[in-house]
């Protein structure tokens, strides 16, 4: 009789590091299916670099510190920075602006703060804003969806090579708009005029072209992660959420001034991405499921306050930082009651 | 009216945060920040002393420089009136609430050295702003400075415990951190624009 006694919590696999960045990865998929039809190769080529810039810089400065390059490498986290920053960064951007992101994403705001785990923001999201703030024509060049350019073309490898590698203008003649571009520069035209004449909008499904579907691919992943229980729903709901409220609040029943449709917010842009895969973030999010629906409410009401009154045309790595930053904070006025006490005790109040 | 002084409150918090993109105020930034709890105390200290300077300031200014002619004592004379409104704000904690006054300590007479202040101050004249918006101004500014460094202090007593490279400890990542938030600030840009 082989009976094996087993004492209880009866969990038959545990997941551990690699294998939920592994999971996140594999989440990423339909979005960049999306992306990489609609764009072209770019997409690829931009994940490749982070890849190899990511990990050489984490093996860098685990080399400095004396610490097991291999064991930290294969648990993934520095792969997962750079599939994000890969898909955040515009195709077809010169290769040094994904080196330098991936650097500043895994050294400075990463490594530097003692590694994984232990980063107060998140590094793809520091890296995509300071690669924003320092180069900002480069990060705004955006090329059409593929159904958009005349006969259906995207740059061939070979163009993409040279236009990453060489500075080769090629891909200056397949440039185009993102839709938050047009609703950013749009003077005095009503919400129904801009969705009657910009082809970006007049010739899409729901909303916007190629947009929509690359959003709706981030959502599919998402919510296989959600499914999978890699995170739980209070951040990314809260968040979509709380952007939607904004955008119906502020729609403005579409007059010259309006922000633009809720399903427009919610279609275009990194909202998707950054719903299910920026702010699901475990380390640098609040951590209690209150503390993340207050966290991912932050979030989504700053994206629309800085994409519609601000300077910049998305806002999803700039409302992330900034809540990362309140994330402390928030964490300690929102203690959970724990199990066998009658209220949470207020952390400030407690008697040292 | 409403909307003006609105606007101003919103670009001194947001906008055109004194800490975060003016860089005025950054040694109580970095030197109160260590603990949630004090930073709280100072940051209510300096909510107080702030709008308190930045209107006496704009008193002496209009209604004693300004007729003597003698615009060119204005940073000297502002430096007095702020020491004087400290001193002022700290006798009158100290009798009306010996608690708070103990919390605050030393940080009360601190805040004479607080560049935000002496900065909102001389902003005022080179704006030339009237009474209210004087006002307005200094409490904007005040509220900013608190925002930033409450959130700061709570992030911070986290960096405590995580495992920085030796070189980095302490006031080092501190600075780094204070640069990242400063860039999520930029996010703001453009946000209001005032004439």
């Amino acid at each position: 009789m082989g009976l094996i006694n087993a004492s209880s919590p009866h969990t038959h696999h545990q997941r551990n590091t690699a294998d939920m960045m592994q999971l996140v990865i594999i989440a990423t998929t339909p979005g960049f299916v999306a992306l990489s039809y609609l764009f072209g190769w770019g997409t690829l080529i931009n994940v490749i670099i982070a890849a190899i810039a990511t990990l050489a810089s984490e093996a860098f400065v685990l080399k400095l510190r004396n610490r097991r390059v291999a064991f930290y490498l294969k648990d993934n986290s520095a792969l997962v920075t750079a599939v994000l920053l890969g898909l955040a960064l515009p195709p077809y951007a010169p290769w040094w602006i994904v080196v330098i992101g991936a650097a500043t994403a895994i050294i400075l705001a990463k490594q530097l703060y003692g590694g994984m785990g232990l980063n107060p923001f998140n590094p793809a999201m520091i890296a995509y804003v300071v690669l924003l703030i320092s180069f900002p024509i480069e990060m705004t060049r955006w090329i059409s969806p593929v159904n958009l350019n005349t006969d259906g073309q995207l740059p061939s490898l070979i163009e993409t090579l040279s236009a990453v590698f060489n500075h080769s203008s090629i891909i200056d003649a397949y440039t185009g708009a993102t839709p938050l571009d047009v609703f950013k520069n749009h003077s005095g035209l009503l919400v129904e005029q801009i969705h009657h004449q910009e082809p970006l909008f007049n010739h899409s499904v729901f909303v916007s072209v190629g947009w929509e579907w690359i959003n709706l691919a981030f959502l599919a992943g998402g919510l296989f992660l959600l499914q999978q229980r890699i995170f739980t729903w209070h951040a990314p709901v809260s968040m979509l959420v709380a952007l939607t409220l904004m955008s119906i609040l502020f729609y403005d029943s579409g007059s010259s001034t309006s922000g633009g449709t809720p399903l427009m917010h919610l279609l275009s842009g990194g909202t998707m991405l950054g719903a299910f895969f920026i702010v699901t973030d475990p380390v640098s999010s609040a951590v209690s499921n209150k503390g993340r629906i207050i966290y991912g409410a932050g979030i989504g009401i700053l994206i629309y306050i800085i994409r519609v009154w601000g300077n910049y045309p998305d806002a999803v790595a700039f409302a992330v930082l900034l809540m990362n930053f309140a994330a402390p904070f928030i964490d300690y006025y929102t203690l959970p009651r724990t199990y066998g006490h009658t209220k949470a005790e207020s952390a400030t109040r407690r008697k040292d | 009216m409403m909307i003006e002084l609105l606007t101003i409150l919103g670009s001194t918090v947001l906008v055109n945060n004194f800490v975060l993109v003016q860089f005025l105020g950054l040694c109580p930034f970095m030197g109160v920040s260590n603990k949630l709890e004090t930073a709280i105390g100072m940051a209510s200290a300096t909510t107080f002393v702030l709008t308190l300077a930045s209107v006496c300031s704009y008193l002496v200014y209009t209604y004693i420089l300004e007729p003597l002619s003698l615009e060119y004592l204005k940073t000297i004379s502002f430096i007095l009136v702020i020491a004087v409104v400290v001193q002022f704000a700290k006798m009158f904690i100290e009798k009306a609430s010996p608690l708070l006054y103990r919390v605050l300590g030393v940080f009360l007479p601190l805040i004479t050295t607080n560049c935000a202040v002496l900065g909102v101050a001389l902003l005022n004249t080179t704006k030339s702003h009237s009474f209210l918006q004087s006002m307005i101004y200094g409490f904007g500014a005040a509220l900013g400075f608190s925002l930033v460094l409450i959130l700061f202090s709570a992030m911070r007593e986290r960096l405590t415990v995580a495992d920085v490279p030796a070189p980095f400890k302490g006031a080092a990542i501190a600075m780094i951190t204070a640069g990242f938030m400063s860039l999520a600030f930029m996010g703001f840009a453009g946000l209001i624009s005032l004439s």
